[in-house]
């Protein structure tokens, strides 16, 4: 039984990716370890559980390594499919929830990347696919409660982290989140009345300091 | 249970390997499907219709309902036509994290390098990005030992998840090998996928939609204009 083994998570507490793991473990109600990683010297743990690609998070299960965060999410799904389940029941659902947190990769963490690490100048097409990203988000979201309808799901899990993040992207990317983005901006606020939410997210103030302090110590200024 | 085969139609162009993935999905289930050729770069009324957010191939239309991205119409196949044929992802939870863990790196890592090759402008550029790539299938070869638990796929028995993801690239890798003279699945450094790879193409999923290599090779001059 899944219970009875033990529970691992590599992690950093900025990462995005890893918040959606704790969120998904604490949607399930799941004991687990967890275990902060220091970036700059990884831990032996970490480079022997993702020898691969050396990053977290990592989710260790009875001693099995799964990494990349959507594929964690996907797993704690499947591994206690007993409560809360985090992907619709239907093929199309799925197939649906799946394509749109694969967009939230690719269109909103990856380019807001870009955004801090880039001066103003080189973040050329990161800000424009950035903005054009949230508003696409925001029609799908449209007038529901959250992006899998009634019920709190992949989708949710998988761009809530960008609200510890959106200030940082706001400052770097110069632009405002309450005007680009305000049906977002509101079901972040939703999600974070989440109890897995609200504790697996760290304080937004907390994130563009430590931001502030890479792009200082790596000449990004 | 059987249906119409114009319940089920795919957009697509015959050289995409992205475009084979769920071809070979189909097939493996038994499903019967009305493919829609595209010229590539073509972006059709009903291409941009279904697939407005990227308006890219391949596109599945089920009942008319549209799923994209190649290897979410593959999970999005198994999933819809789980009764049928041999499953395509494995059923225990751990090694489904695998197969997609393993789908991801090929899609964000291994082709890139492959990529990379094709669009190196010196020699060493090209033998960097071809140490990339055969460092890449190192990887898969330690995976393909892992998963197949010495069966002929990845998927064991039967073609699985991740061998869809990789196999689609063979097309495209065997006219890499032949316009570089570079050997990537090597006999001697991946025996294991050097097998793979033929049994893949062989495999009647595969073999009536994998392109022939020369066709590839006067598309790819064409495309390139040489």
């Amino acid at each position: 039984m899944a219970e009875t083994k033990e529970l691992v998570l590599l992690n950093c507490w900025v990462s995005p990716y890893g918040m959606r793991c704790r969120i998904a473990l604490a949607e399930k109600r799941v004991e687990y370890e967890h275990k902060e990683e220091n970036v700059m010297e990884k831990s032996p743990l970490l480079l022997q559980s993702n020898p691969v690609h050396k990053k977290i998070p990592v989710l260790v299960h009875g001693g099995k390594p799964v990494c990349e965060s959507l594929v964690i999410v996907q797993y704690v799904d499947e591994a206690w499919p007993d409560r809360a389940p985090l992907l619709p029941v239907d093929a199309y659902g799925r197939a649906q929830a799946r394509f749109w947190a694969d967009f939230v990769d690719k269109k909103i963490f990856e380019c807001g990347t870009k955004l801090w690490k880039l001066k103003k100048e080189a973040q050329g097409e990161a800000k424009k696919e950035f903005t054009e990203g949230l508003k696409l988000l925001e029609d799908e979201l449209g007038e529901k409660k959250y992006f899998g309808g009634d019920a709190f799901g992949f989708v949710d899990i998988a761009l809530v982290p960008l609200m510890a993040w959106f200030r940082t992207y706001e400052s770097f990317g110069s632009f405002s989140a309450e005007t680009e983005a305000p049906k977002l901006v509101a079901w972040g606020k939703r999600c974070m009345e989440r109890e897995s939410v609200a504790m697996s997210l760290p304080d937004p103030a907390k994130v563009y300091e430590l931001v502030c302090y890479i792009r200082k110590a790596f000449g990004l200024e | 249970m059987a249906e119409a085969a114009g319940e089920v139609r795919l957009i697509g162009a015959w050289p995409s390997p992205y475009v084979l993935r769920p071809r070979v999905a189909l097939n493996l289930k038994g499903v019967e499907y009305e493919f829609l050729e595209v010229t590539f770069g073509e972006k059709s009324e009903l291409l941009l219709r279904s697939n407005p957010v990227y308006k890219k191939i391949p596109v599945l239309l089920h009942h008319d309902k549209p799923v994209c991205e190649s290897m979410i119409i593959v999970e999005y196949v198994d999933g819809a036509w789980a009764n049928s044929g041999h499953a395509i992802l494995p059923a225990d939870p751990y090694e489904r994290a695998l197969h997609r863990f393993w789908a991801v790196y090929i899609d964000d890592k291994w082709f890139p390098s492959m990529v990379g090759i094709g669009k190196a402008e010196t020699e060493e550029a090209k033998a960097e990005s071809a140490e990339q790539a055969r460092a890449g299938l190192k990887l898969l070869e330690e995976a393909f030992e892992k998963l197949s638990k010495g069966k002929a796929f990845f998927g064991g028995d039967t073609i699985g998840y991740v061998d869809i993801a990789l196999g689609a690239h063979l097309g495209w890798a065997k006219v890499i090998e032949q316009m570089t003279g570079l050997k990537l699945f090597d006999e001697e450094k991946t025996p294991l996928l050097a097998v793979w790879a033929e049994r893949f193409c062989n495999h009647e999923a595969a073999k009536e939609v994998m392109p022939e290599t020369e066709k590839l090779m006067e598309y790819a001059k064409i495309r390139l204009g040489k």
